[in-house]
């Protein structure tokens, strides 16, 4: 019951997330120097022309009036349309939705896959060479900048092996869509084709993506770890000879994992903001590719709409972290 | 082999500090007999728990240096046979464990019938050699799972614990101190084992509660002809469920007798010191001159010496030999005080 509560009460909390957010986007987007109508009129425009088209798209209201009518409009589920494309925004980020969850999902797959035993390695044999690898590994992981091992990775991999395609999610049309996700939809209907075309696609993007993911979660688990094994429970363990692998995937790492769970869902706000370099690098068609485009045409209103799309995912995944920590931590929910 | 069934002698360890190694243990001996409940008492810090952990295999990994003696259990060298030999034969099988603090004590995220049923998996006496399986896939077979269950309610019945069946349902933090450590007695005891450590099983408890554990202790033990050693700083719980004493002062034994003559008779200075310590009916409390040596300076000779009132110069320059007072009880003093 306290869990339900706990889902209830968060999904309540994103509505004033939601405002609060809208608010600080639209003032942002408001405070920077460029004029997205100027930009629209084109070059050759005079100011006569460029004053008629402010008010034909309403921008010379005050703000406080632009963004209530922002706000109502959203409570319709419209986010107004883009300027430069005249297409519906919502419907825009809904397309675009599926690839970035399937990407930024990848990526936090495989950052714990790989970040998890690392860092459970790297506590058992602390200030052994391993451990001592595995730091300079990680710390190299968070300070690499993503578009730039994006590049390195499209140059080994695509252009020199050539084991995986440069850019894009898929050959062809790739499967019939259900969920939006490649990967997904492919096992769904048994298409081995387009499930291996997808994961050669989204390899090097959700490798890029995981790197530095990775590498935070092996330091958030070697933590959790070294302070767990020397609690009175494991030495118990240990006293009446409870196998020792037992004792660490199984005891240990449970409890090490409370920590590291709450971190994956910081980290998935990482990977959603990371995901916008690295899917214009791999022109992977997705939020963050919009986003950019949006951002270079000052185009405000897709950058508010990518935004509330960001903060709601972030919110949700979130939830959905604490949901999972009550899981394995039994104390948080009585 | 005498009939004893562990034996401890002279072992000596130390911890490696930064300022240098302190010596926790100096030659501190100790002998259990098969059934016999065994105080091992002592100020805190005289090296009790580290000597309960020595024998138990738990000592920090790197931070401690064994430097010399031995502890046999029934032949076997518990310091010197491979350690993952010894975890798997010997402990949570002929040696199980009762800690000191049973709050902290239990794994706090798996249900209590999770981790005693681990245990029974790995530790039950029904268990035979199951095949070389991976650790993590080991199965479980089920006629022995059955029979492992029984045995867990029986057991947790014999503790006094009201409802067993609903209990191991329960997380740790659901049930009170009392009833943890009423499970971790019955989880000693369910690998049927010839020896229980148990580390200062009530310091951690209500006062109200102790004289219960303490009594669950000594009953088992008695109706399962299970050893135990039991480490105490208190010489009240000692008087209530030992057969016998072994007393330590900063990391040396220095006396061990039968319950009834180590009341009666005391001969090492420490250990009447200690007895006078005890509060009682119309008598001041007379506390110990002095301080227990640290363990990174400790003196020469027998440790009691800067706070004996009988120290001579041979106090200072060599540690006494063990003498036989009499039946089961040994001393280490060059001036003992006799009976007149």
């Amino acid at each position: 019951m306290k869990r339900l509560e706990l889902i209830l009460s968060r999904l309540l909390w994103l509505v004033p997330t939601l405002i609060g957010l809208g608010v600080i986007t639209f003032a942002i987007s408001h405070v920077i120097p460029t004029d997205p109508v100027a930009i629209l009129a084109g070059e050759n425009a005079t100011a006569e022309q460029i004053a008629a088209l402010r008010t034909q798209l309403g921008f010379d209201r005050p703000l406080p009036v632009q963004l209530l009518a922002y706000f109502q409009d959203l409570l319709r589920g419209d986010m107004g349309v883009s300027l430069f494309s005249q297409q519906p925004i919502a419907e825009e980020l809904a397309t675009r939705l599926p690839a970035t969850l399937e990407l930024t999902f990848a990526a936090v797959l495989l950052a714990s896959v790989l970040g998890i035993p690392l860092g459970v390695v790297s506590a058992l044999r602390r200030n052994s060479a391993i451990d001592h690898a595995l730091r300079i590994v990680t710390v190299s992981g968070l300070a690499i900048p993503s578009f730039w091992l994006a590049i390195q990775l499209q140059y080994l991999f695509a252009m020199q092996i050539g084991v995986a395609p440069l850019n894009g999610r898929i050959d062809g049309f790739g499967p019939e869509p259900v969920t939006g996700l490649m990967l997904l939809d492919s096992l769904l209907q048994w298409d081995w084709e387009s499930f291996w075309g997808a994961l050669r696609h989204i390899a090097l993007p959700a490798i890029t993506l995981a790197l530095p993911a990775a590498a935070t979660i092996a330091r958030f688990t070697r933590a959790g770890v070294l302070e767990v094994v020397t609690s009175n429970y494991v030495l118990y363990e240990r006293a009446m000879g409870l196998p020792g692998a037992l004792v660490t995937w199984k005891y240990v790492l449970r409890n090490a994992l409370i920590s590291t769970v709450t971190q994956i869902g910081l980290i998935f706000g990482v990977l959603l903001s990371g995901a916008v370099v690295v899917e214009a690098v791999f022109d992977w068609p997705g939020l963050g590719a919009f986003a950019v485009i949006s951002i270079i045409q000052s185009d405000h209103r897709a950058v508010m709409g990518f935004t509330l799309w960001a903060g709601a995912i972030f919110v949700i995944v979130n939830l959905i972290v604490d949901v999972l920590h009550t899981l394995i931590d039994p104390r948080s929910t009585r | 082999m005498s009939g004893l069934l562990l034996e401890v002698d002279r072992l000596t360890l130390g911890f490696r500090t930064e300022r240098g190694l302190a010596r926790i243990l100096d030659g501190a001996s100790l002998r259990i007999a098969p059934g016999e409940v065994m105080g091992l008492v002592g100020e805190s810090g005289c090296g009790k728990t580290t000597l309960a952990r020595a024998i138990l295999g738990v000592l920090p990994a790197g931070g401690a240096q064994v430097d010399g003696g031995r502890i046999s259990f029934r032949g076997r060298d518990l310091l010197r046979e491979d350690p993952a030999t010894l975890a798997r034969d010997l402990r949570g099988r002929a040696i199980t464990f009762i800690p000191q603090d049973p709050f902290s004590s239990f794994n706090p995220v798996f249900t209590i019938g999770e981790q005693l049923m681990d245990l029974m998996k790995w530790k039950s006496p029904r268990r035979q050699g199951e095949g070389r399986w991976p650790t993590l896939l080991q199965p479980y077979p089920r006629a022995r799972r059955k029979a492992d269950r029984e045995a867990v309610l029986e057991m947790l019945a014999a503790v006094q614990l009201p409802n067993p069946a609903a209990i191991l349902q329960k997380y740790p933090h659901e049930v009170s101190g009392g009833q943890r450590q009423r499970l971790m007695i019955a989880m000693a005891l369910l690998p049927e084992p010839d020896l229980v450590i148990a580390d200062e099983p009530t310091t951690a408890l209500d006062v109200t509660i102790q004289a219960q554990i303490l009594g669950v202790i000594r009953r088992l033990a008695t109706e399962r002809r299970v050893a135990v050693l039991l480490t105490t700083h208190d010489l009240g719980s000692a008087w209530e469920i030992c057969d016998a004493v072994t007393v330590m002062y900063a990391g040396q034994d220095v006396e061990s007798a039968p319950i009834d003559r180590f009341f009666a008779a005391p001969a090492h200075p420490y250990t009447t010191r200690l007895l006078e310590s005890l509060p009682r009916e119309g008598a001041d409390v007379a506390g110990i001159p002095g301080e227990v040596p640290s363990p990174l300076a400790q003196p020469p000779g027998c440790r009691f010496y800067p706070r004996c009132d009988r120290a001579t110069e041979a106090c200072r320059a060599t540690r006494p030999e063990e003498t036989l007072l009499a039946e089961g009880h040994r001393l280490r003093c060059y001036h003992p005080r006799l009976p007149a």
